[in-house]
């Protein structure tokens, strides 16, 4: 086999994908050919050269699978502890760096709940729109199944997402995890928005929609009446399924690329209005400080981001050597066109690839090949999007928002590779 | 004009005017029943900045003091800001930032549960939506219009925006003036 030359693309070890291709990563392992066993005498079995469950009658299985015994670490996190002041206040942490592509597993997806999660009975739930219509309806949840569905595959990100770096004034041992655990993504179906707004008729002053769900806090958001008709949807199924409890059943709203707040889950009443009724979701917590002194509400996109997944912090590279970065993307405003990596503290920048098919606001997975050299390094990660956003440093971040602001943190992540391989959160 | 020339025409026209209907040729699916007036006032809760949908009813500072330590004071604490569960009033850090000792007080209490209503919500109709929707937190719409009203002056009161004396309604809760408000942008 002709071998070429292992080409670097940028500093730190970061190498060219079609030197890797064409077999020039000369540092792989040489592999071992087994020799060939003699003759095995007439009374032997096999069974000596087999793992035991090989050699035994497994189990049929069961009604809803489930992961393998050996994948049980791979599992949510409670962000708040279980006290009675966190009382039906919760966040799910998604083991995000523990998955690959793009799609994130019903059970794993990331949860965030001011009041508890209800189970609703699908039978006495109903989706009511009413105001500025000029026919105020209401729709079972068997008619709304009837409907034509749309598919799509959209991140939902809380708002609060990767928080700690945006408030915190130094880091600490905060896992991968911890920091971007509040991000999932998942094939979406279920009935456009604009369909039934189109059935019941907006009037002409209509701009705004009131979206509330059945939650015991009766959750609202003021929307805007364009962004429903742009690309809403009623979900209804997730990955296949239809919604679990957590993610809204019997339907949430779902408004792709906006803070996860507003894809209001439970959804039970839309009331169509000339004005935003500034809730107290929009109002409080979802508003965000600045520099500026002013605090700015109606934050609805979640902005182009980007974080490195393997290696990230809580992770250990065993040893030297060959390792794909691998990491995921996202924008509120539409397709990721590019990622840069860099592997030298961002002296040097490189284009990694992008694994397709490249959704809009998807998580969007990137990669490239890279030789650790053993030594103490820097990692990073930069998105750009299709609207040529570019995610900004920390300190871009911090020159338009006040501290303590921890909402819509966007900024480029660095992951400190230290000498043991040890993998660590650190601002730059 | 020949059969096939109309039926060619027919396909061009149908073709604009499908995707634009969505499906079928502007048909709708139409499986929504039709809502009565008195349906809609059942769930019609929301309350607008310009106190658009506030009921009829009424509250005091000091009907409200009497509500709030029965029903409020647990999770809030006896001035509002004691918690654990969201501030109503003062400045505990996260939300003024001219604030000298933030950091020290953000380091001191959950930053998530550190919200002071009275300095972040630009309009005080919020308050009596919120307050009737969601509260108690253990046990949501248990409260007259009455007591939201009397719970919604009392806030108000702690947060000096209203003297002791005062009642609130539904002509005059629009009209007060929350300090947020001057600070609040929308987002491009």
């Amino acid at each position: 086999m002709k071998r070429l030359k292992t080409e670097y693309v940028a500093g730190g070890g970061l190498i060219d994908r079609r030197s890797l291709l064409a077999g020039g990563v000369s540092f792989l392992a040489a592999t071992t050919i087994r020799p060939v066993v003699a003759a095995i005498e007439g009374d032997k079995t096999i069974a000596e050269d087999f793992p035991r469950w090989t050699k035994t009658l497994a189990g049929q299985g069961s009604p809803y699978g489930e992961p393998s015994r050996y994948e049980k670490s791979v599992v949510r996190k409670l962000l708040l502890p279980a006290a009675p002041e966190n009382a039906g206040t919760s966040a799910w942490l998604t083991p995000i760096d523990q998955l690959q592509g793009i799609i994130t597993p019903n059970g794993l997806h990331f949860g965030s709940y001011h009041y508890g999660v209800p189970e609703i009975d699908p039978n006495k739930h109903e989706l009511l729109i009413h105001g500025l219509v000029d026919r105020p309806l209401k729709y079972t949840v068997e008619h709304l199944l009837r409907y034509p569905m749309v598919s799509s595959t959209r991140f939902l990100e809380c708002s609060g997402n990767t928080a700690i770096n945006a408030m915190s004034p130094f880091t600490g041992n905060e896992t991968c995890q911890d920091l971007y655990g509040l991000v999932s993504c998942s094939e979406w179906v279920g009935v456009r928005v604009s369909d039934l707004l189109s059935e019941a008729g907006l009037t002409k002053k209509a701009r705004w929609i009131i979206a509330e769900g059945a939650d015991s806090g009766s959750h609202s958001r003021s929307i805007p009446v364009s962004k429903m008709l742009d690309d809403g949807i009623i979900a209804l199924y997730q990955n296949g399924e239809r919604l679990r409890a957590e993610q809204g059943f019997p339907m949430r709203l779902l408004l792709p690329g906006w803070e996860g707040n507003t894809n209001v889950k439970y959804l039970s009443r839309f009331e169509v209005t000339d004005r935003p009724a500034f809730t107290s979701h929009e109002s409080g917590l979802y508003t965000e400080h600045l520099t500026s002194g002013h605090a700015e509400g109606f934050s609805f996109h979640m902005e182009v981001k980007s974080a490195i997944m393997h290696p990230s912090a809580g992770q250990l590279l065993n040893e030297k050597g060959f390792y794909e970065i691998s990491g995921l993307a996202w924008s509120g405003r539409g397709k990721i066109s590019g990622v840069d990596v860099s592997a030298d503290n961002g002296v040097s920048w490189a284009r990694a690839q992008l694994q397709g098919p490249v959704h809009d606001k998807a998580l969007t997975r990137f990669s490239i090949p890279w030789r650790w050299d053993g030594e103490s390094t820097i990692l990073q990660s930069r998105a750009i999007d299709e609207e040529g956003r570019v995610q900004p440093t920390r300190k871009v971040w911090k020159q338009k928002y006040a501290s303590p602001t921890f909402n819509h943190y966007n900024a480029i992540q660095a992951w400190q590779i230290d000498k043991d391989g040890s993998v660590s959160n650190v601002f730059v | 004009m020949s059969l096939y020339k109309s039926a060619r025409w027919c396909c061009l026209l149908l073709s604009l005017v499908a995707p634009i209907a969505g499906y079928g040729f502007g048909e709708s699916v139409n499986l929504g029943t039709p809502l009565t007036e008195a349906e809609i006032e059942r769930v019609d809760i929301t309350i607008f900045p310009n106190g658009h949908n506030l009921p009829v009813g009424r509250g005091s500072v000091t009907e409200g003091r009497q509500v709030y330590f029965e029903r409020c004071a647990l999770c809030h604490g006896d001035s509002g800001t004691e918690g654990p569960s969201h501030r109503l009033t003062g400045s505990v850090g996260l939300f003024s930032i001219w604030d000298p000792l933030r950091i020290k007080r953000i380091q001191e209490v959950n930053g998530l549960l550190v919200m002071s209503t009275g300095q972040q919500w630009p309009y005080a109709t919020t308050i009596f939506d919120y307050v009737r929707r969601a509260m108690p937190h253990v046990n949501p719409k248990s409260l007259s219009n009455n007591q939201v009203y009397a719970i919604t002056a009392y806030i108000l009161y702690l947060n000096e925006l209203v003297d002791e004396s005062f009642t609130v309604d539904r002509t005059n809760l629009p009209s007060i003036e929350m300090p947020a408000l001057k600070r609040f942008v929308r987002a491009k």
